[in-house]
């Protein structure tokens, strides 16, 4: 019944069909897109390191202050293989209000996973000026290696260039940590220190150490930071909460399908009652091609994100700061909404339909 | 109690208004039909003729008086979906099949609902639409058969359930005069060759005869037997 019903209206139904799929859509590209940039500030963050120590309580790891200092006490400390203090900042270019730029050491591991495309390893110091670009903004900012450039007050030379794996890095500037803080007026601090544990040694002993000696610190590993960091929080929410709208838009469709579909076929119920189906048999009947419809409309919206994923990845402005990540947790969770807006779309009409007086609906003709 | 279980159909003193009480459509009737008989209703339009029928397979609530059906009380719900599922098929003046369906899964319907199995259906489907001429029409949609081929079709997805009573309301009134005949003809010997129970309501003295007993309605009352 509920499959001849659906053939009988491939319009209707694909028109509701496509309702809920573009919402998928929107609903996975969004997850996927912000899911994919939390999963690639992670990355940067963790380069090599199993945790991460900032300022207590701080929104935005922008505003987190923390001494250099304690990175080198860390590095002391028997179960800490290497500290590295990294400061964040974003500064401006002519023509590029927004840089992300990244004050290192050089002897942070995260350049030489780079491939070098201009200039060497060895010409970051940390007591220079020079500074490493990522391969796109050398490319944005126009500039090669042995050039120079104007980054916020000052004027830098250009040491190399690289290219990252990671968006946010390759369209990053790296700078010597020292430059960096005298840019931003922040000597002797960073952003955040990313910790490696020496083998056998556990992120406990660190905590440990961050309470005793550092009570306005805190220390966490990678993945209590990803869960507990409220910027990420807030992009996952917002990825569901925006995706999660665009759903129940897509849920409209289906309702609306489906009032179209009873109120076309009052009749037909009508009829169905008379030859026996309960108004229980008659709504799950509405339950079930308004389900079907929303399982139909997830398959396509899923096939059209991956596929509207993937294309966007191909966009060269994007590259690289696009990943899809429509992991199973999306999956389901689309999933889940689309049978939650099926059956909610179908409430009413089912309703409707179930009420219906059968004698009264065959007296027309 | 012996005698209750030889009637198939007992309507006792029901009253039926639509619209709040406003409109009194049926006022005191009764009626008892016994088992095997086939009982005309006659009388004008808009004398209740439809809503009898519609108040004995409960499709409609009286709001007085006693409907039995089969032996059972038709009170809730539940007694009247199994009645409609196991005991009565009903055939209207239209024969309400749905147009976009073939045939065959019109006929189906009634089995869907009652949740028999599908092999006996297809079996009782075949035999019905052989015995009313309709078998080479099975597989087509309804709206590309005839008049007189949708009523037949009509008459076996009442029939698809073996029900024991069959409630007609005008079944060959959409009818011309030499389908009316061959139709009315069928009906006739479908019931009696199973010793089925039929109530039909007709405008047509000439078909009313032909039954075994007539009962004439007037203005929501019995008004006697006989044409
Ligand atoms: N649902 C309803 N609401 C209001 N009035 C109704 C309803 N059903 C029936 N009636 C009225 O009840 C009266 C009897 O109707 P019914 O259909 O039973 O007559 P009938 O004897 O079958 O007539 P016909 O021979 O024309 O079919 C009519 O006046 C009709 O308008
Ligand atoms: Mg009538």
């Amino acid at each position: 019944m509920v499959f001849t019903n659906l053939r009988r209206h491939r319009v209707r139904t694909a028109i509701g069909a496509v309702g809920i799929a573009l919402g998928v859509a929107t609903m996975l590209s969004v997850v996927g897109l912000l899911g994919g940039a939390v999963k690639m500030f992670e990355r940067i963050l963790r380069s090599d390191a199993e945790m991460v120590v900032f300022e207590k309580n701080v929104s935005d790891l922008f505003f987190s202050n923390v001494e250099v200092t304690v990175a080198d006490e860390l590095e002391k400390q028997p179960f800490v293989k290497e500290a590295q203090p990294v400061l964040f900042s974003i500064i401006t270019a002519p023509g590029r209000p927004v840089i992300t730029c990244f004050g290192i050491r050089a002897t942070d591991g995260r350049l030489k996973k780079g491939e070098w495309l201009q200039g060497e390893a060895a010409s970051f110091k940390d007591d220079g000026e020079g500074v490493v670009l990522g391969e796109r903004a050398a490319d944005f900012l126009n500039a090669k290696a042995g050039s120079s450039i104007e980054l916020g007050q000052g004027t830098y030379p250009v040491a190399g260039v690289v290219r990252m794996e990671n968006g946010f890095e390759n369209g990053g500037v790296f700078m010597p940590l020292a430059a960096c803080q005298k840019a931003f007026h922040k000597e002797g601090v960073c952003s955040v220190i990313t910790v490696a544990l020496a083998e056998g040694h556990e992120s406990g002993e660190v905590k440990t150490w961050m309470m005793k000696t550092h009570e306005r610190l805190t220390a966490l590993e990678n993945e209590e930071f990803s869960r507990s960091y409220s910027q990420f929080k807030i992009m996952k929410t917002t990825a569901w909460v925006v995706g999660g709208c665009a759903f129940l838009l897509g849920g409209l469709s289906v309702t609306n399908t489906m009032i179209l579909s009873v109120f076309g076929r009052i009749k037909e119920l009508a009829i169905a009652r008379v030859c026996g189906f309960s108004r229980g048999q008659v709504a799950r009947m509405i339950f079930g091609e308004s389900l079907l419809v929303a399982a139909i409309g997830t398959g396509m919206g899923w096939a059209l994100s991956v596929a509207g994923l993937y294309a966007l990845r191909e966009v060269p402005q994007l590259q690289g700061y696009i990943d899809p990540q429509i992991g199973s947790t999306e999956l389901i969770g689309a999933l889940g909404l689309a049978i939650f807006t099926g059956l909610g779309g179908a409430l009413y009409p089912a309703w409707y339909a179930a009420k219906l007086k059968p004698a009264e609906a065959l007296r027309f003709e | 109690m012996s005698m209750q279980d030889d009637m198939a159909v007992r309507v006792e003193d029901v009253w039926k208004s639509f619209d709040h009480g406003r409109i009194e459509v049926l006022k005191g009737v009764s009626l008892n039909v016994t088992k095997g008989e086939i009982v005309a209703l006659c009388g004008t339009s808009g004398c209740g003729k439809s809503t009898l029928l519609n108040v004995i397979s409960g499709l409609e609530d009286v709001d007085r008086g006693l409907i039995r059906v089969a032996g059972q009380d038709v009170v809730d719900e539940k007694t009247r979906i199994e009645l409609l599922r196991h005991r009565i098929g009903y055939v209207f003046q239209f024969h309400h099949l749905m147009p976009d369906l073939t045939l065959a899964e019109n006929c189906l319907v009634p089995v869907i609902a009652a949740g028999g199995g599908k092999a006996e259906g297809l079996a009782r489907m075949q035999e019905l639409a052989v015995a009313t001429g309709v078998a080479h029409r099975l597989k087509q949609p309804v709206r590309e058969l005839s008049g007189g081929e949708r009523q037949r079709g009509a008459l076996v997805r009442a029939l698809m359930n073996d029900p024991d009573l069959l409630l007609c309301d005008e079944p060959t009134g959409a009818l011309d005069e030499s389908n009316r005949e061959k139709v009315f003809e069928l009906l006739l010997e479908l019931v009696r060759s199973r010793g089925r129970t039929l109530v039909l309501a007709t405008h047509d003295p000439e078909l009313a005869r032909r039954c075994d007993r007539t009962v004439r309605m007037r203005d929501g009352r019995m008004e006697g037997e006989g044409i």
